[in-house]
């Protein structure tokens, strides 16, 4: 009977030891006050004959002395706390984007090279992940226990969670925020393979195209292309409309001054919400494709729209 | 403590015998027994719901009752004992009863307001306790957007119209109590010779009137949303699911100090009264009352760290959740320091107040947990938090309302109530407690999520342990009703000052007369005005 989680993720190392940290500093603590407690009520017990004369009087010192040890040891617990959170929600540069939309009660998920999997997700062992997440109906949550990480899917916006897989096996995904009868049964697994065994799985599944090229079909489907070009180059003259490729992971100057990142949420914002952000320079002329495009289209779309940036040329 | 003392000639028990005299009371002391009587239904009907709960979760494939009960019960079970018995619990009974006597006032401020809010309080139990009967509802105790206005289909809109009326109960209440403590103190009762008790209830009610408003609206938002559609929540319709979390909590978690603080207040008064010493710190354990009450207005965005909210906002709200926990540490020092050379005397009331300091700390500790971020992201919503809050609420809070209740029992019934049982009790609770919810905490870090109806085999062990414990508790916390029910009706007669406690309740007679006080006190003392032994101590008498 394990009393600690197995460490499945680069990150649930470092995890273990902040864990155990807080773990050993409580348990001082509880056990010094439950002791204090103990030796008190038994030794100053009524009737007993402990000396009780010279009750403390000057209790300021003792007040500043416990209040600012406490200070100090939550503060350092809250900077240790902070800096691994920090680091773990980093994606590495060139992370495996997995796409995964929830819905009640299942979740789907696709890999780049656009196969598809249901409560099940492979993966190969040592390569950094990034998770993109969605919700087609009510708030999901991802989580993964062996890789210390959780992740809300919240409908109507992206979110995201990022790991690196370090032990091979099998671990539990579930579903962590009350999503209506079937919750319990919302889950499945995590799948950990060697990355020639993860080749290997990809390769038998049964031939889709990748999601880029499934994007690009859905670009021109939804007439994306009309106005960004057929191969997202952008379009100057009577109707203008900015340039994608090479557009993901840039810095974006906007009407309003404020200078953004061009990320998913960017993109899933400028399609479904197309005036928040307008980009410096061009008209607020696009119309919304708010409630046209489903969760699984949009996230395919973007895929597609990330291909163009990466490679700084189309690879349908 | 013995004293064979005859019943006082007339108290405000003996006022009028009929129903109606109880129905139109406007005398705080009936009306804390009215709510005395409403919220231990609540307690037992929310019990209820725990134990099959447990009994589910024997099997890991929750074969006792279907996903939609499950759901159905754990949500009865988080509503019921969260608004109609933790938050009413110790204000309105304990405080109701003994604050106008820590006083040395005739009555609150407002005596109709008072019988007002016990009627708002039984209207919203009675509409809510019909929508959980007539079919129930699966959100949850908090409501979460878009489930709840979407995709529940329970009585979401009735439950949350029960709550928003006895909302209204809360607000009055802590009004009330307000204007009392600042309007009829008794002739010479500085700020600083206010009991401990009455500096958390005044906390407590502030808070009961600045954040429940943000609940009434909140959750009218929610019912406007269901009924009429009109986005506010869902992002189908243009809302933010995120807002309604941001609103929720922005109550909810002020709530868990109106649950926690007047427990805080009860236990530095049974500290006191019963190691004979005034409190370590009186003026530290008084403001940091305050320090919580203010700061935990800064800290809702912890339940939201996994949600969407931004990197900074979590980084912030982390920060303020380390802070909010230093003012409960110092508590809990205070009242450790308090024991030492004190005259402990181990009766139940006691021992109860000494198992809520070390399950307060517990829960305080495994607080910590769920503030540092990177832990967090792993152990929320899991078992680990249901486990934390527990040894809050139910190791803490419980604790607390079970030792006041022992504690004023005599000056509430003018009766003692028998030892030998109410220490077993305590004993009892104590040990069924930590098996119902330590190995919760375990099973938590192991990865079960909270909310499950079925679960994987590996889980099974501590699920059986956490089911054990919690029969013992149920047991536990039946015992009660037998030998206080027996006290009420056979008890020996307990004196006006059974305990020897300092405190202007134990003044007058017990139970007290209708108008409090025979004539109105000066206070010439500080609070807990124990004297301190001399050098060479005789060892003391009991009592």
């Amino acid at each position: 009977m394990p009393l600690l989680l197995p460490a499945g993720s680069s990150q649930s190392h470092e995890w273990n030891y902040l864990f155990l940290a807080l773990l050993l500093l409580s348990a001082a603590v509880v056990l010094a006050v439950f002791a204090l407690i103990l030796v008190f009520a038994i030794r100053y017990r009524r009737g007993s004959s402990a000396t009780r004369s010279g009750w403390t009087r000057r209790t300021t010192r003792w007040e500043i002395g416990w209040t600012s040890a406490t200070c100090l040891a939550f503060l350092a617990l809250f900077v240790w706390g902070t800096d691994l959170y920090l680091r773990m929600r980093q994606p590495a540069v060139d992370a495996l984007p997995i796409f995964v939309v929830g819905k009640q009660w299942m979740w789907k998920i696709e890999h780049p090279g656009g196969q598809r999997e249901i409560d099940t997700l492979h993966l190969p062992l040592g390569v950094p992940v990034r998770v993109v997440l969605a919700s087609e109906d009510v708030i999901h949550s991802f989580h993964i226990p062996a890789f210390r990480v959780t992740q809300d899917a919240v409908p109507g916006r992206f979110t995201s969670l990022a790991f690196t897989p370090d032990r091979l096996g099998r671990f539990h995904l579930f579903c962590t925020e009350f999503c209506g009868t079937e919750h319990a049964a919302m889950g499945g697994s995590v799948v950990v393979m060697q990355p020639k065994d993860y080749e290997a799985w990809l390769a038998s599944q049964p031939p889709e195209a990748t999601l880029a090229r499934q994007g690009a079909a859905l670009y021109r489907a939804f007439g994306c292309s009309g106005c960004h070009g057929a191969d997202g180059e952008g379009q100057e003259g009577t109707v203008r409309a900015p340039a994608l490729r090479g557009l993901y992971g840039r810095p974006v100057p906007l009407s309003d001054g404020r200078t953004i990142t061009a990320d998913e949420r960017y993109f899933r914002d400028s399609i479904l919400l197309p005036r928040s952000e307008i980009v410096a320079g061009y008209g607020p002329i696009m119309p919304s494709f708010s409630g046209q495009i489903g969760e699984e289209d949009l996230m395919t779309l973007i895929a597609y729209l990330e291909s163009l940036g990466r490679a700084d040329s189309p690879q349908p | 403590m013995s004293d064979a003392t005859a019943a006082p000639e007339r108290s405000y028990l003996t006022e009028g015998l009929t129903i109606r005299s109880w129905l139109l009371t406007r005398d705080h002391k009936r009306i804390a027994l009215l709510y005395f009587a409403t919220i231990t239904l609540f307690f037992f009907i929310g019990g209820a719901a725990a134990t099959l709960i447990r009994l589910n979760l024997v099997d890991p494939a929750g074969s006792l009752v279907s996903a939609d009960t499950y759901n159905r019960l754990f949500t009865m079970h988080g509503v019921v004992m969260v608004w109609f018995f933790l938050i009413p619990s110790i204000p309105t009974t304990l405080g109701n009863f003994v604050l106008p006597l820590m006083l040395g006032a005739r009555d609150l401020a407002f005596p109709r307001l008072n019988l007002l809010s016990w009627y708002l309080f039984i209207i919203g139990g009675a509409v809510t306790l019909y929508a959980l009967a007539a079919g129930g509802l699966d959100t949850g105790w908090t409501f979460y957007t878009p489930f709840s206005t979407l995709y529940s289909n329970g009585h979401v809109v009735l439950a949350v119209a029960g709550i928003f009326l006895t909302g209204f109960s809360s607000i009055l209440t802590g009004l009330n109590f307000i204007i009392t403590i600042h309007t009829l103190r008794a002739p010479g009762m500085g700020w600083y010779r206010l009991p401990l008790f009455v500096w958390s209830l005044y906390a407590t009610s502030a808070i009961l009137v600045l954040a429940t408003p943000v609940l009434a609206i909140t959750l009218f938002l929610l019912a406007f949303e269901r009924l009429v559609h009109v986005g506010i929540f869902d992002p189908k319709l243009g809302g933010d699911p995120l807002l309604f979390q941001h609103l929720f909590w922005f109550y909810s978690h002020p709530a868990v100090y109106i649950m926690i603080l007047p427990g805080m207040g009860v236990v530095s008064e049974l500290i006191a009264a019963f190691s004979k010493k005034p409190v370590f710190g009186y003026k530290f354990v008084a403001w940091s009352s305050m320090a919580i009450a203010a700061v935990g207005f800064l800290v809702w965005g912890h339940h939201m760290f996994v949600a969407g909210e931004s990197v900074y906002a979590a980084l912030v709200f982390s920060l303020l959740s380390f802070l909010v926990a230093v003012p409960s540490a110092i508590k809990v020092f205070n009242w450790t320091a308090t024991l030492h050379k004190g005259s402990i005397a181990w009766d139940a009331p006691m021992l109860y107040a000494l198992a809520f300091i070390g399950l307060f700390a517990m829960g305080g500790v495994t607080g910590l947990f769920l503030a540092a971020l990177a832990i967090d992201v792993e152990v929320t919503d899991t078992y680990f938090v249901v486990a934390h809050f527990h040894y809050i609420m139910v190791g803490g809070m419980v604790a607390a309302y079970f030792g006041g209740l022992h504690y004023w029992w005599p000056k509430i019934t003018g009766r003692l109530y028998p030892e030998y049982w109410a220490r077993a009790a305590a004993i009892l609770i104590f040990l069924g407690f930590n098996l119902t919810f330590f190995p919760q905490y375990v099973v938590g870090w192991l990865g079960m999520p909270r909310r499950y109806h079925a679960y994987p085999p590996e889980f099974q062990v501590w699920n059986v342990l956490s089911s054990a414990g919690a029969s013992i508790l149920a047991l536990a916390y039946l015992m009660p009703i037998f030998y206080l029910g027996w006290s009420l009706l056979r008890g020996p007669r307990a004196g006006a000052n059974p305990w020897g406690a300092t405190g202007l309740e134990w003044q007058t007679s017990s139970p007290p007369p209708a108008e409090n006080f025979a004539t109105t006190p000066t206070v010439t003392r500080p609070p807990y005005d124990y004297p301190e032994p001399a050098a060479e101590p005789a060892a003391l008498p009991r009592g």
